[in-house]
């Protein structure tokens, strides 16, 4: 029992120390990459947030941006990117396009990347303003302090299901 | 502008011409699919013609637009750039015969036109060296900027599985 105790408490500072070390996977494909430089930028500075080091290998990063419109076609890199991506790992669909397919609703645009990879945080606007996406990286701080990012979630269902396991076994 | 190149077609090929107009400077002529490469090559070679630029190649769906006439239309776009004149040629096509030569072996500037024409909207340009689709993946079916293509309509290559989560 008080065993458990303390690990709960460990993981909280562990998602603690995580919501203020994002490190960024920009996946850019459009306009919306602007307001992602505005955003990086000194002017609105995610460095506040501890968000401010874009890693160019997923290898390296925690967070994927998926900043703009994603086509049917580039479907299976967007997949293979996240699948790369460093555990726990965490997606933000950057405006409308990313989110839902936007005004692209035809043969080529997907109709959100949520229809490829799970999304912890979606960002409206076309494209958000600055302060929308600095809104929407706070709102995923507080989701991982809590623990409940879609793969965080996942990962504890899947530990208390093999705990479970163990003690059928046992 | 371009009259005079309209005047030598219409006394070289004659009957052989379906149509020809000359709205707001823009000279278009309309040849069947069977006398495309003939009349091509011709304003490519004759000196007086000299149609050295290939501008662009691309295909208008008439589904709706008009009730009579064939429901495809190529259309191909050439000017002369040491003569300075232009011409636009147009090829009827009925729907279930999507087919025409193709004049890539001419001005290879259109290869990849074709490609593109070929790929939104199923036209068939015989004598290519590589048609396939240029802008869509392989596993897509059908042509999506034909008229009756519906908006909808998708071919995913990658999708989540929904249960996992």
């Amino acid at each position: 029992m008080g065993l458990e105790v303390t690990t709960s408490k460990l993981e909280d500072l562990v998602n603690w120390g995580r919501k203020f070390s994002f490190f960024t996977y920009p996946f850019i494909t459009a306009c919306c990459g602007m307001e992602f430089m505005s955003v990086a930028a000194p002017k609105y500075d995610i460095a506040r947030f501890g968000a401010e080091f874009p890693r160019f290998s997923p290898r390296q990063s925690d967070l994927m941006m998926v900043v703009g419109t994603v086509t049917e076609k580039q479907g299976p890199a967007l997949k293979r990117v996240y699948d790369q991506l460093a555990e726990p790992k965490w997606v933000i669909a950057f405006g409308v396009c990313a989110s839902t397919g936007g005004f692209y609703q035809n043969y080529t645009a997907v109709p959100g990347i949520d229809q490829i990879i799970p999304v912890d945080v979606y960002i409206p606007g076309c494209p958000p303003r600055p302060e929308q996406v600095l809104d929407g990286i706070m709102l995923l701080q507080k989701k991982v302090a809590e623990g409940r990012g879609i793969n965080q979630l996942r990962a504890r269902r899947e530990k208390l299901e093999r705990h479970r396991l163990e003690q059928e076994g046992a | 502008m371009s009259q005079a190149v309209l005047a030598a077609l219409k006394s070289k090929f004659g009957d052989a011409l379906l149509a020809t107009s000359s709205n707001y400077g823009d000279e278009c002529v309309t040849v069947a699919a069977a006398k495309l490469i003939e009349v091509a090559t011709f304003l490519r070679d004759d000196p007086k013609m000299a149609f050295d630029s290939p501008v662009f190649l691309s295909c208008i769906d008439r589904l709706g637009l008009s009730e009579s006439g064939p429901r495809f239309e190529v259309v191909i776009q050439l000017r002369s750039l040491s003569l300075r004149h232009r011409i636009r040629i147009k090829v009827p096509l009925e729907e279930n015969k999507l087919k025409l030569p193709s004049v890539s072996a001419l001005w290879a500037g259109f290869n990849w036109l074709e490609r593109e024409t070929y790929d939104m909207y199923g036209v068939e340009f015989e004598g290519h060296p590589d048609l396939r689709r240029i802008y869509l993946y392989d596993e897509f079916k059908g042509f999506p900027l034909r008229k009756d293509y519906p908006k909808d309509r998708r071919h995913p290559l990658v999708r989540r599985e929904w249960s996992d989560e």
